[in-house]
């Protein structure tokens, strides 16, 4: 018990805290990116272009198929290989980027695909050219299903941050590891906080997620 | 790329060795964690549907890697001794177990009420109702997604690298290190994880189109 109360001392706490929110900041700024390209790769793999659009479907899969553990290796230690350097920070983003909007990509294509093909005909019908009708009548009404989907994305790619402590991202989990390094007693506690601190995070997004899908449905 | 994949043929084939064996004694434990979990969280009984809920949602929450780490850290320092293989394939286990209990949940729930009733109704018990009535429906729909349960554990095992598990990513670390040809190295261990999981994953898509029009 006494280790638990020295090892959650306002200095270890602090020290956690900034590590969430460097693993928050990194989530954010990745779904952000990752969202876009992954919308536009769904769509890309929706419409069916000859050749264009088998060839984005190939690439997608083979990098759903890779661990993304590799694709972290890969950017922070194969690129400068080849020239490419990049700091720790700029390289877990575009590793977590690259592999979520593969998996977005697919979520979203099937969410497109859900979407009742009348409404494209009846938006076209109407005038709308086809880039309209995909931005003010397909893409609102398939994201409103795909929220679950996306969200349980989401909240992978805040537990996949944690593979990130391989190339020392300063996260969660590295500032963890830091603390109970130091001090053997903290193990058990350090493993407690990490827990409740990703329970927290990331139970709040799917709780959220409930909601929204609730008020939208 | 070929040359770095020759040359350390063999650290690279006991690599793959050590994923499969881990993917695979993992997919079989967690099949049956995961459905006693399912089973507890469609239970009669309130409070043992509420643990099994509470099982599921605390597990699916915490990343992977803090699970296997907590074995091969705290395991060793209070219980007995245990090596990256083992923690971190019992980490895997119980981490994938919280997914397949929710596929095997939304199979059962997927089959009607009816079955049930009408198998007990027939005079079968709880149990026997289950296994010779509900399950053998829900199976067909459980099939594909503890397809890509398994394709997800081959990837997943790459955090054995954390944790020494000898497993295809380590080799690939240590050959890195030991060549200084990362680009290559890493290329080859893609490629190797690749022959797994890409057939798996067509193959998961056609048996979901054929047994979703049958």
């Amino acid at each position: 018990m006494q280790n638990f109360i020295n090892a959650y001392s306002a200095v270890n706490l602090s020290y956690l805290l900034r590590g969430l929110w460097v693993t928050i900041e990194v989530s954010v700024v990745s779904i952000f990116f990752s969202f876009l390209i992954g919308t536009l790769l769904g769509i890309a793999r929706y419409v069916k272009i000859k050749y264009f659009s088998a060839i984005v479907g190939f690439i997608i899969d083979l990098i759903r198929n890779l661990p993304l553990l590799l694709l972290l290796f890969f950017t922070y230690f194969a690129l400068p290989n080849i020239g490419l350097r990049l700091s720790v920070i700029p390289a877990s983003i575009v590793a977590m980027t690259v592999f979520e909007s593969a998996m977005l990509a697919e979520i979203i294509r099937s969410g497109i695909g859900a979407v009742p093909v009348g409404q494209m005909e009846a938006a076209r019908s109407n005038g709308m050219s086809y880039s309209q009708a995909m931005l003010q009548i397909i893409l609102p009404q398939a994201f409103k299903k795909m929220i679950p989907p996306l969200v349980s994305q989401f909240i992978s790619l805040v537990k996949d941050t944690s593979l990130a402590t391989i190339i020392l991202l300063p996260e969660l989990t590295q500032h963890a590891q830091i603390i109970y390094g130091q001090n053997v007693n903290y193990t058990i506690p350090m493993f407690v906080a990490l827990a409740v601190l990703y329970f927290i995070v990331n139970y709040a997004l799917s709780v959220g997620s409930r909601i929204i899908d609730h008020r939208l449905n | 790329m070929f040359k770095i994949m020759f040359s350390n043929w063999d650290a690279l084939l006991s690599g793959l060795g050590y994923t499969l064996m881990a993917s695979v004694i993992a997919l079989i434990a967690s099949l049956i964690i995961g459905t006693a979990f399912a089973l507890m969280e469609i239970s009669l009984h309130k409070w043992v549907r509420v643990i099994g809920k509470a099982y599921v949602e605390f597990i699916r929450n915490i990343p992977l890697l803090v699970i296997a780490m907590a074995f091969y850290v705290i395991v060793p320092q209070f219980i007995m001794q245990m090596d990256g293989f083992t923690a971190g394939t019992i980490g895997l286990t119980i981490y994938t177990s919280a997914f397949i209990a929710e596929t095997v949940r939304a199979g059962i729930q997927s089959v009607p009420n009816g079955q049930m009733e009408g198998a007990r109704s027939n005079g079968l018990s709880y149990m026997q109702a289950m296994t010779h009535v509900v399950f053998p429906q829900a199976i067909k729909l459980v099939i594909p997604p503890l397809g890509n349960q398994f394709i997800n554990l081959v990837k997943n095992s790459s955090v054995l690298a954390f944790v020494a598990g000898f497993d295809l990513m380590y080799q690939g670390k240590l050959i890195a290190n030991a060549t200084f040809n990362t680009f290559d190295t890493y290329l080859a261990v893609g490629v190797l994880y690749l022959v797994i999981t890409m057939p798996m994953s067509y193959a998961m898509r056609y048996l979901e189109k054929r047994w979703h029009t049958a």
